[in-house]
């Protein structure tokens, strides 16, 4: 009976045990969630409060008032919409770039005939580890002419050897078979890559075209370090001039000459700048979680 | 002499069969290797011709002479090496580059974890998933923006921490010129934005268990807790050896892009690391020659943690990056 009892109780507090992690569990998401959302809601209903309001500190959680005029500032802004143009070109030229460059390293690399194999795995994992290092680099990238060139935003990375090695262990991953079959049938290795290994790893490919657009959307230093002329620079950098350096420069380009008007919309310019900025990124997302958890675990590591 | 023909022939032999084998092999994997050919240019011209210029960092560079200039510098030996660790900067670079990268490994590590651990007890998936998206989406933002929101925020005239803390009564702080704020505010900004990212891997590890151990631990009388404590964090211990012996052979290479924009001559004294360093001498004053230097002893030592702590992976965990 006594012995009974004390199970019972013992069962009881394990209870109430799990009850308490529960709520530390779900305390520690929801405080997860609110960390990671409230930056983005907060630049948000600033780009979007009335003047008055956000220059007097109401603005905390949601808008107060409405008042758009900072969009049209922007958007009337010409600077903004070059930029915005040279990060799409960027993005597009230099993913496709990226994604047939790794396919071609990738494929001569993942088969086991390949007589060059181990010593081209050693060449490309080689360079991951170590480098000539900044001004090397510069160096050459400037010596072969890409200064104030467009090029110097697409071919000095063509490439990521880490990028490479999850496209070579997808294609590792293939049946042997399916290569042998297509290659008696008299197909050769731009063939069967094309039409057979390509079409085998396109969940691969996703996360892998989702990692060079957002390294292509969010480059900065390349841009930095080559592009002198403003007509050819990216968002990231004229974001960088925006936020950071704080310059006035939209202000002063929408004519606005009363210095209230113009603290006020400089401040809300930068939130709006923001918010155009991250919303191409932030659309895409969601949509890749699944992905994007596969690629993750593929390139973790080599056992 | 017969003896030496002997010897002779042999590799002579084995040279032409090499020969026979290689020509075999090349017309075997023809278009393998043609399309290699682009890759292993590219690789040979940005990242092998670059590791050549690294001889500028024993010699005295003459500018004007574009990709020649490389080579063609008289002779220093070590002067520039000599140069960077006499001044005053060596010892404060190093400091500053371990310990950004200490204090964010320290801070930022456990909580991927952590937050992996607790929605993994999330039995809705729709929640679950739903919180995995929104905290991994810092992670795509780019660093430019994520500096920029937290100038502002944190400005002191006009950014909404000061303003709570004037509300509280405080005085303004202006936190991105105070050397002491530079790190705490680079590891928890680091933090916040890739807690979420880095916590996929630890999800994906213990989705991996079997439910049937759960079961098992369930049946025996274990609370969530034990179970978490006794069987979750043991099955991803593997995991989290591993990311954290890779992390401490990156110790000595900060992302140079957000120490570069969050920066300002106020907070050089704990903000100022070594790739900031080499940028400033070598793109900004042109010092070429001592810059690379520079940031060859910073690759050399970086590539030697990392030698030396895959070595530790492959001996403790039984997996290595290579």
């Amino acid at each position: 009976m006594q012995e009974k009892k004390s199970g019972l109780s013992e069962f009881k507090n394990e209870g109430t045990g799990d009850k308490i992690f529960d709520i530390c569990v779900w305390v520690i998401v929801v405080v997860a969630v609110c960390v990671t959302l409230y930056p983005f809601l907060y630049v948000a209903s600033i780009s979007v409060s009335d003047g008055m309001a956000v220059a007097k500190g109401e603005v905390m959680f949601l808008p107060k008032g409405w008042d758009l005029e900072a969009y049209h500032m922007v958007t009337r802004y010409q600077q903004i919409w070059v930029s915005y143009g040279n990060t799409f070109l960027y993005t597009i030229v230099g993913t496709a770039f990226n994604i047939v460059f790794t396919c071609l390293a990738a494929y001569p690399l993942s088969r086991k005939q390949f007589f060059l194999r181990k010593k081209m795995n050693f060449l490309l994992a080689f360079t991951m580890y170590f480098s000539g290092g900044l001004i090397p680099t510069y160096m050459v990238v400037t010596g072969l002419g890409f200064y104030n060139s467009r090029w110097a935003m697409i071919i000095p990375t063509l490439l990521s050897a880490y990028n490479v090695m999850i496209c070579r262990s997808a294609m590792e991953a293939i049946p042997e078979d399916l290569f042998e079959n297509a290659t008696l049938e008299g197909a050769n290795d731009f063939y069967i890559l094309y039409k057979i290994a390509v079409p085998l790893i396109k969940p691969t490919l996703a996360v892998l075209t989702l990692y060079y657009a957002v390294a292509r959307y969010n480059d900065f230093f390349n841009a930095m370090l080559y592009l002198g002329k403003s007509e050819l620079q990216p968002l990231q950098m004229f974001l960088r001039r925006i936020l950071i350096i704080s310059s006035s420069e939209i202000v002063q380009a929408s004519g606005t000459t009363a210095a209230a008007a113009a603290a006020q919309s400089t401040l809300k310019i930068r939130y709006v700048c923001i918010v155009l900025s991250t919303v191409p990124i932030l659309c895409i997302c969601p949509f890749i979680q699944k992905y994007l958890v596969k690629g993750t675990m593929l390139g973790a590591v080599k056992e | 002499m017969s003896v030496q023909t002997k010897a002779l022939k042999k590799p002579k032999l084995s040279k032409e069969e090499k020969r026979r084998l290689f020509r075999k092999n090349i017309s075997r994997d023809k278009y393998l290797i043609l399309m290699f050919l682009p890759v292993l240019i590219y690789y040979l011209i940005f990242s092998y011709l670059p590791m050549t210029g690294l001889v500028m960092a024993f010699q005295e560079f003459i500018p004007g002479k574009g990709l020649a200039g490389i080579y063609t510098g008289s002779w220093v030996g070590l002067k520039w090496f000599k140069q960077f660790f006499s001044s005053v900067f060596a010892w404060k670079l190093v400091r500053n580059t371990f310990l950004l990268s200490f204090y964010s490994l320290i801070f930022g590590f456990p909580i991927p974890i952590l937050f992996a651990v607790c929605i993994t007890q999330i039995k809705n998936k729709a929640i679950q998933r739903s919180a995995q998206v929104i905290t991994y989406l810092p992670y795509f933002i780019s660093t430019v923006v994520v500096v920029g929101m937290m100038t502002n925020f944190l400005s002191p005239s006009t950014g909404i921490v000061n303003q709570i803390i004037e509300m509280c009564g405080g005085k303004p702080i202006n936190f991105m010129s105070d050397p002491s704020w530079f790190r705490r505010l680079y590891v928890i900004s680091g933090s916040w934005q890739s807690f979420g990212f880095n916590s996929i891997i630890f999800v994906a590890s213990i989705m991996a268990i079997s439910p049937d151990l759960y079961e098992a631990m369930r049946i025996d009388g274990a609370s969530k807790r034990q179970q978490v404590w006794h069987l979750e964090l043991p099955m991803i211990k593997p995991t989290i050896l591993l990311l954290l012996i890779m992390s401490l052979g990156n110790i000595l290479s900060v992302g140079f892009e957000k120490v570069y924009l969050m920066y300002n001559t106020a907070v050089y004294e704990t903000a100022d690391v070594i790739s900031t360093y080499v940028y400033r001498q070598g793109i900004d004053n042109k010092n070429y020659s001592y810059a690379t230097a520079v940031g060859l002893f910073n690759s050399v030592v970086g590539f030697s943690l990392v030698c030396l702590s895959n070595g530790f992976s492959r001996k403790f965990s039984g997996s290595s990056i290579w």
